[in-house]
């Protein structure tokens, strides 16, 4: 879907994930190259609200027509809302991983883990070409 | 490279060498020698192939088959009639591979087969949803129940007395696996008599007809679980489905079931295979895999497996269900027996079972010593009680070439003066009738105190 993309204002792990960080809450998604190497994506799980998760751990799945992938977590926290229009329209991971693909949004517990998260700049380096 | 490679004894000493052990001995050197056998195995002398075919053969003389008496015995797998169409089409070498292609696109007939046999489960089962068979009704029992517990995420299955043993068995065994607790549901009068069911029930588990033949008011159980938010699994016998409401109109969530009846052979109890049907919102916690029906590039039909979501192609070392091989082809006889039937076959081949079943169970009750266990309506199965011992009644019954039935006791020890009678289309209103003579005088024949003081 489109060009590959790694928008500035965001944070990112290294298993794909990005995060948009105001404050104490933060938005949760996967990356281009994510959706990329996925493929169609057909199915996304929605976790619970209320749902403590960790960072580096899987907190929910996306499953393409390839396979089922874990979502991992870039930052700990307590799931606020979830993004419940991709149970109708899952592909929108692929056709806006950054806009209306997002996952969840989250009420972080300890919002100085972002600092170990890497910019847009590291991340794009970590892909290789 | 050759398919088979012979091993000499030079060979195996460049083995050894080649991995520094200078025995084979030395092979097994970390198990400690208190778990070794230290004796030879307690086997007989060799016996040279004839011998030992000439005692196999001896062996396999002491089967009795469904052809070989008037057997009235069902409890989970029943005499049909197997037509021969469906050798003739399952012994094709296309179909007879046990797994999977894994490029399954290759196999169209194969995926056309299990498209056609998918929907004629929805119709049956009146769900959206089938996959493409599991192994067995009890497996599909337990497989149910893990589908029931990703979904809720709650910690108990309420299990009716009334659904087979073996499936109740299959669950449990999952279920301590998962850690979910089972409480039983007790039968009255032969009915299911669902308890008072808590917010921590994942499911239901009910049979229909139970496994004492009577048909369960699916209606009124499905809702009291979905009033308690808890699903409704029910393990079906597909051919009464054919004149019963379909288990998806009264609400359950997952239906599933024993396919033998379905073209497969009795075949001393296997293999056979599982169907298994779900409302939408479950159909991703589906195990097994869907094929679909689509349009390929020049716009001409073609098949395709759709959904596979819990399996290793997909989930890879996450996968949740392994359900891939080889019930395709008992499967593939499955959906060649219900078209060989016909929408209207499979109503009068229903209608017989229960006209027939009617038919005995009102002769069977005229008997002195023998009574109704319960009488709920029944479809092609019935309980009774005998005044004498059920084993000692069936062994004098088969002397006579009838086998009446299924002893109740061994499973059921409430019912142990019970006897379950099936009857098939292949048993005529004549069986019918040596099977009430049999019975007769084999329940009169009672010996003991009781015939010496009458």
């Amino acid at each position: 879907m489109a060009d590959p993309s790694y928008p500035s204002d965001l944070l990112y792990h290294p298993e794909h994930d990005w995060a948009r960080v105001d404050g104490d809450n933060a938005t949760f998604g996967i990356t281009w190259y994510a959706q990329d190497a996925l493929g169609e994506v057909v199915f996304f799980d929605p976790p619970k609200v209320g749902a403590e998760i960790s960072m580096g751990d899987s907190y929910t799945e996306v499953e393409s027509v390839k396979a089922v992938s874990d979502v991992i977590a870039p930052l700990s926290g307590e799931i606020v809302e979830v993004n419940g229009a991709l149970s109708e329209n899952p592909e929108k991971i692929n056709e806006d991983p950054y806009g209306e693909g997002w996952l969840v949004k989250v009420k972080l517990s300890d919002p100085s883990q972002a600092e170990s998260l890497m910019s847009a700049a590291d991340y794009e380096a970590t892909l290789g070409s | 490279m050759t398919r088979y490679t012979s091993a000499t004894e030079a060979d195996r000493r460049e083995m050894l060498a080649e991995i520094g052990v200078s025995s084979i001995e030395d092979l097994f050197a970390d198990i400690p020698a208190s778990l070794r056998l230290t004796r030879p195995l307690a086997l007989d002398a060799g016996r040279s192939e004839q011998e030992v075919l000439a005692e196999l053969r001896a062996l396999a003389g002491k089967n009795v088959s469904t052809e070989d008496e008037v057997s009235f015995l069902g409890a989970g797998m029943y005499d049909h009639y197997i037509p021969a169409l469906i050798d003739s089409i399952i012994q094709r070498s296309e179909y007879l591979t046990p797994y999977t292609p894994y490029q399954p696109e290759i196999s169209q007939g194969g995926l056309q087969a299990m498209f056609e046999y998918q929907t004629a489960i929805c119709e049956l089962t009146g769900l959206p949803f089938s996959n493409a068979s599991v192994y067995e009704g009890p497996s599909a029992v337990a497989a149910a129940g893990y589908v029931a517990k990703l979904a809720t995420d709650r910690r108990k299955f309420v299990v009716s007395r009334g659904v087979h043993p073996h499936a109740r068995e299959s669950l449990a065994t999952l279920a301590h696996a998962w850690k979910m607790e089972i409480t039983e549901a007790p039968l009255s009068d032969g009915v299911t008599e669902l308890p008072q069911l808590d917010d921590d029930v994942a499911a239901v588990v009910l049979s229909q007809p139970n496994f004492l033949g009577a048909v369960e008011d699916l209606d009124s159980l499905t809702q009291a679980a979905h009033d308690a938010g808890a699903l409704t699994i029910c393990s079906c016998d597909p051919l009464p489905l054919a004149l019963l409401k379909p288990p998806g109109e009264c609400g359950v969530d997952i239906a599933v079931g024993e396919g033998q009846t379905l073209g497969n052979r009795l075949d001393f109890g296997g293999p056979s295979f599982g169907f298994f049907a779900v409302t939408e919102p479950l159909l991703r916690r589906m195990p097994g895999r869907i094929a679909g029906e689509t349009r390929d590039v020049d716009g001409k039909r073609g098949f395709v497996l759709t959904l596979q979501t819990r399996e290793q192609h997909i989930r890879r070392e996450r996968a949740t269900s392994n359900i891939c091989t080889a019930q395709a082809l008992n499967a593939l006889a499955g959906v060649i027996y219900l078209s060989w039937l016909g929408r209207r076959g499979i109503v009068e081949l229903a209608e017989l079972m229960l006209q027939r079943t009617a038919y005995a169970r009102a002769r069977l009750q005229e008997i002195d010593g023998v009574e109704l266990l319960h009488d709920q309506p029944v479809v092609r199965e019935f309980a009774v009680r005998l005044s004498a011992p059920v084993q000692d009644v069936i062994a004098r019954c088969r002397q006579d070439g009838v086998n009446p039935g299924y002893a109740l006791g061994k499973d059921y020890p409430e019912f142990a003066d019970g006897l379950l009678v099936a009857v098939t289309e292949k048993r005529t209103k004549a069986d019918i009738d040596r099977l009430a003579g049999a019975l007769a005088a084999a329940v009169a024949k009672r010996p003991g105190p009781v015939e010496v003081g009458a």
